[in-house]
């Protein structure tokens, strides 16, 4: 086999690798193991949960209880309902922030006009902003309009999550894109928009779908702005995981451990699937990987 | 590139219609106009911060059923109150703690995951697990395995029954391991993808002069990677400053007030004792902080990034 080129930093194998794998072997048993134990639980009798530690008889059943009526009664959260809520406040929020992050990535990545700079760095503050300061008025506003507990309250206020993610990380992969491609297709005799539309959009598409799948799993896993802004209806998981938590004086830890379970694997199958594109995606564009 | 010419409009072979001029006026407003609805929704979203900036200079509060415009009342009481100053320093303490062992674990773990052995390409794929897992989820599990009893650590670590991980004293290492579990990978994979771009050629020549990895890792490695590494320092330690999510769920802020962060200090003032104005002047608080923190941050990032790329200062 002919020697693979090495990156900076590589070395080839001595006695130090095999140090080095250790380390990396106990990082790794330390980062898996609660995720482990989140399923191992989950499987686990309502005896089982606090008479054994790895040695048990596993069940589906407490899967069945979490998205049953039984769940509801323990409660008062319909876990269907709220995995329901959930997709269509993620779906909602990244379709709306697609259709209006789209156009403002492609004038931030296409042109430096005055204010640009502005507005792209308003849009980032939002990612950083303390989410409470926005939630109190909210509350009070959202009081008002009749918006409190509904999922077009959530699509609103998931927009601070999902709209810098997508024009940031949009503006990244338009800023990358020649500007003479789309040049040319306007000597070809196309107009602005034609060339947007079938030379610059379809060469983001990759930029696109991780973008959005990424803005897809923050805002699916969003805990503060649904813990107020909802009430019992339109719980989206992450807040009706909890409600496990305090079944009235009873621990209901294997129920819990199956509803973080269910809730956990939307974003993680999302996350694995785009993988290639996360380190970008994660640091709004700012490291191209 | 050769695939990326546009493909003709219509098959007919008819050569497409010129497009009408536009304008010059109109082709200078085209960024705005694509902007619109961007900064509609921003301004959707400024309304209520700035309202909630408002709020601090209210007596605003579910008791209070006319609130009126109390002047500068209220951050004179929340900066004379030692209540406020522990949050600040829980804050503080969270922030710094987290953001330095998550960046120099996930530097450690980069840099042994670039040796591309075997373990280090399987872990690879799974190593941002903990991170794609909602923060609050994370507390969750963690309150599960934390617990004296029937948890799963004290029984593992041989601690006993009595090991109380959020007790007094404890609550706020313990809450900051969670921090570190979540958010090393993040770090991890921002640095190693910085490491993975970096040129080959400073590292063959030196390598060729003879120099030792460590001379390397110190005069070329870090230098360049810095960018990196000041990024994923950058957001973390933002992000460490309004932590909400996994320490709400674990601690709720106690015991007493040992996690007391900002944002839970907020929350309870204004959610729990319904008095808007105390909460929204925390997080004006906060904000300033954060504002001002960033600003230096990226000054930082940018210096970084200029001697990274090879000019002097």
């Amino acid at each position: 086999m002919a020697a693979k080129e090495l990156t900076p930093g590589q070395r080839r194998f001595s006695p130090a690798s095999l140090g080095a794998d250790l380390v990396l072997l106990g990082w790794f048993v330390f980062s898996l193991f609660p995720l482990v134990w989140m399923v191992l639980l989950a499987l686990k009798t309502n005896a089982d949960q606090i008479t054994t530690f790895f040695a048990f008889t596993p069940t589906l059943k407490n899967f069945g209880i979490v998205l049953s009526d039984e769940g509801t009664r323990l409660t008062s959260v319909n876990f269907t309902d709220a995995l329901f809520n959930s997709v269509i406040n993620c779906v909602g929020a990244v379709l709306v922030s697609l259709v209006i992050g789209i156009p403002a990535a492609y004038a931030a990545g296409r042109w430096q006009y005055r204010g640009s700079n502005d507005v792209m760095f308003t849009i980032l503050s939002f990612r950083f902003a303390p989410e409470l300061m926005v939630i109190v008025p909210l509350f009070v506003i959202y009081n008002q309009l009749g918006l409190f507990d509904t999922n077009v309250g959530m699509i609103w206020v998931l927009q601070l999550v999902t709209m810098p993610l997508i024009v940031w990380i949009l503006r990244s992969y338009f800023q990358d894109l020649p500007a003479e491609l789309e040049q040319a297709a306007l000597l070809d005799g196309y107009t602005r928009r034609r060339a947007f539309m079938m030379v610059a959009l379809p060469l983001v598409r990759p930029g696109i779908a991780a973008s959005a799948l990424l803005a897809f799993v923050f805002a699916w896993n969003n805990y503060v702005f649904p813990l107020i802004l909802t009430g019992s209806r339109h719980t989206p998981v992450t807040v009706a995981v909890t409600r496990f938590l305090g079944g009235g004086g009873q621990a209901y830890y294997n129920l819990t451990a199956a509803a973080a379970l269910i809730a956990a694997l939307p974003p993680l199958i999302v996350a694995l699937s785009i993988q290639r594109y996360l380190v970008r995606g994660l640091s709004f564009g700012a490291v191209k990987a | 590139m050769t695939t990326t010419a546009p493909p003709r409009p219509s098959g007919t072979g008819t050569p497409p219609r010129a497009p009408r001029p536009v304008p010059g006026w109109r082709r200078g407003l085209r960024p705005y106009l694509l902007s619109i609805p961007a900064v509609l929704i921003i301004v959707g979203i400024l309304y209520p911060f700035v309202l909630g900036a408002y709020y601090a200079f209210l007596n605003y509060a579910a008791v209070v059923p006319r609130p009126v415009f109390v002047g500068l009342t209220n951050f004179v009481e929340v900066l004379s109150d030692p209540v406020f100053w522990a949050s600040v320093r829980v804050t503080a303490i969270y922030a710094v703690t987290a953001t330095v062992v998550e960046t120099v674990l996930g530097v450690g773990i980069a840099l042994l995951l670039n040796r591309s052995s075997l373990v280090g390409r399987i872990f690879e794929r799974v190593l941002i697990l903990p991170l794609m897992i909602a923060p609050v989820i994370a507390g969750v599990i963690w309150g599960l395995m934390f617990n004296p009893q029937f948890g799963v650590l004290n029984h593992v670590l041989g601690l006993g029954s009595t090991f109380d991980w959020l007790g007094e004293g404890r609550a706020l290492w313990s809450v900051v391991l969670v921090d570190v579990w979540i958010f090393t990978p993040f770090v991890a994979i921002l640095v190693l993808a910085g490491i993975r771009s970096l040129p080959k050629e400073p590292f063959e020549a030196s390598a060729v002069d003879g120099a030792s990895w460590f001379y390397m890792f110190r005069r070329l490695m870090l230098p360049m990677m810095w960018p990196y590494i000041l990024v994923a320092v950058i957001f973390r330690f933002m992000d460490s400053l309004k932590v909400f999510d996994h320490v709400y769920v674990l601690t709720a802020g106690g015991p007493g007030d040992a996690t007391r962060t900002l944002q839970i200090g907020a929350y309870q003032n204004s959610i729990v004792n319904l008095n808007y104005s105390q909460g929204s002047t925390y997080m004006f608080l906060l904000w300033a902080i954060v504002f001002l923190t960033a600003r230096y941050l990226v000054s930082v990032l940018g210096k970084a990034q200029r001697r990274a790329a090879g000019s002097e200062e």
